[in-house]
């Protein structure tokens, strides 16, 4: 048995199947995974992702920390309360893992990291922290609900007191504030609008319960892996890891290589791949063949040579099979991927393959 | 609870058997088995002609989450892929008894030979299974 969190009983009574995720038992499904990805499409959808690490990080010097830390520069973050999202990297370039970090004062910050990595991750943290002086206090008091969809911010108020509410509707994108005891966070992992609410453990099943009865699906990580996938979002441990480093991963948007004097963990060996160029992509991939991608297939372009699926489904939305791949940097626009010896016809594309609702990319049916 | 009808043979795998007039059987998945695997979304049967053997990983059925072998519950040739789940696999989840996958005529003896459980030994099989 794996670790459990506040919801996880309710999960059980509402009928999940339960699935292991990271060392959690976590609900993967409810009733249908495709049922799931629309209601977060086109109305609303929640998450219990409580079983992701909420750091928080103290401390005078704890800015300097995070710039040392971070392949992405805090220093962006200028408004209390604002994300960024980054990679912690090791001294290789290679991605210990992705997180949200969240300036809240000028010595508070709140790093949400994966569950899968969050023992790694710590262990990481603290050693770097030590010269800093900045204290790290893993937040396992919280739950968090991912409330995602059109209509997600207009139900997800109706939990805060009234008074609350415009002020959780006025929050930016990538912004989160405190509100009654709750951090209100307008992020996500869908491409769809939507809340993170960190909240106390005890708040996590009440909250719950009103959502279902606002009309907010229960949704499992079944259906959150189909929709980070149409949004183009990686996934730690299928599309990137300690082996691989953000410029071959799609994610070189959030490494900040200005200025040059921020000397982050690895950034020498960033500037060293950056000088010789990448010699892989991540790329989408939609299939035009019948049939359903998955990670691990070996992707053939042409005499360019070869590569392989990070992450492969079938795109509810797109009604097409579609994928992340890491394939030569030299590869062109079209591909084949070998699924079961059967060699099929994809075309590659830029993710997103699919943002608030609607397909950015041309699908002949 | 999954259904389990009276009138066919199961497998420890999850196919259903269906006997037909003809002399030839009808191979699907069990209810149980399209309700472990979630929505269907590409099915992909066997063409006529092709001569498999018992456990043979003959079809594949892909829900969102993964990709599954059915196996032929008994040696033979393949009359017959059903042509209606390329464009409708969901219909093996609306019902998996009438979503055939395949036909097959079995070999000499086959039939006999096969390790089939009836309906009512399936369903101790699945009450065992958990």
């Amino acid at each position: 048995m794996g670790r459990q969190t506040p919801l996880y009983k309710l999960h059980q009574e509402l009928g999940a199947r339960i699935v292991d995720f990271g060392g959690w038992d976590m609900p993967v499904q409810y009733s249908s995974q495709i049922g799931e990805h629309h209601a977060v499409r086109r109305a609303a959808g929640m998450f219990d992702v409580s079983h992701m690490c909420v750091v928080d990080l103290e401390g005078a010097r704890v800015r300097a920390f995070l710039q040392h830390l971070l392949a992405n520069d805090v220093a962006k973050l200028k408004i209390p309360g604002k994300a960024l999202y980054t990679c912690m990297l090791n001294e290789q370039g290679g991605v210990l893992d992705d997180l949200i970090v969240y300036f809240l004062s000028d010595s508070w910050f709140r790093a949400v990291v994966n569950a899968g990595t969050r023992d790694k991750d710590l262990a990481w943290i603290r050693s770097q922290a030590v010269s800093f002086n900045v204290e790290v206090t893993e937040r396992d008091d919280l739950a968090m609900i991912a409330v995602q969809g059109p209509e997600a911010r207009a139900k997800a108020v109706q939990l805060l007191k009234p008074a609350d509410a415009p002020a959780a509707l006025a929050l930016e994108p990538f912004v989160g504030r405190e509100l009654g005891g709750w951090f209100v966070a307008r992020t996500g992992y869908t491409g769809e609008d939507g809340f993170e609410i960190m909240m106390p453990a005890k708040d996590a099943v009440p909250a719950w319960r009103k959502l279902n009865e606002l009309g907010v699906a229960s949704c499992g990580l079944g259906a959150r892996d189909t929709l980070r996938l149409e949004a183009g979002m990686n996934l730690y441990g299928n599309d990137m890891d300690e082996n691989t480093n953000p410029f071959e991963s799609g994610l070189a948007w959030t490494v900040a290589m200005e200025p040059q004097e921020r000397a982050f963990i690895g950034r020498a060996a960033l500037a060293a791949i950056r000088k010789s160029g990448s010699p892989k992509k991540l790329v989408g991939l939609l299939l035009e063949d019948r049939g359903v991608l998955r990670s691990h297939q070996r992707v053939v372009a042409g005499t360019v040579g070869e590569g392989e699926t990070t992450s492969g489904s079938f795109s509810p939305t797109l009604e097409r099979s579609i994928a992340l791949a890491r394939v030569p940097a030299g590869a062109g626009d079209q591909v084949q991927v070998d699924i079961r010896g059967k060699l099929l016809n994809a075309r590659v594309v830029k993710p997103p393959f699919v943002r608030n609702g609607k397909a950015l990319i041309g699908v002949t049916p | 609870m999954s259904t389990v009808p009276a009138d066919l043979k199961y497998t420890r795998s999850h196919e259903w058997v269906k006997s037909l007039a003809d002399g030839t059987v009808e191979i699907g998945i069990t209810d149980h088995a399209q309700h472990s695997l979630g929505d269907l979304v590409f099915v992909e049967v066997p063409d006529a002609g092709r001569v498999v053997k018992a456990g043979e990983a003959c079809a594949v059925v892909e829900s969102v989450k993964a990709a599954s072998d059915v196996y032929a519950p008994i040696a033979g040739e393949i009359t017959a892929g059903n042509p209606q789940l390329a464009n409708e696999p969901e219909a093996v989840n609306t019902n998996a008894y009438a979503a055939w996958l395949m036909r097959l005529r079995p070999a000499a003896g086959a039939l006999a030979a096969a390790a089939l459980m009836s309906a009512a030994d399936y369903e101790k099989f699945l009450a065992a299974e958990g």
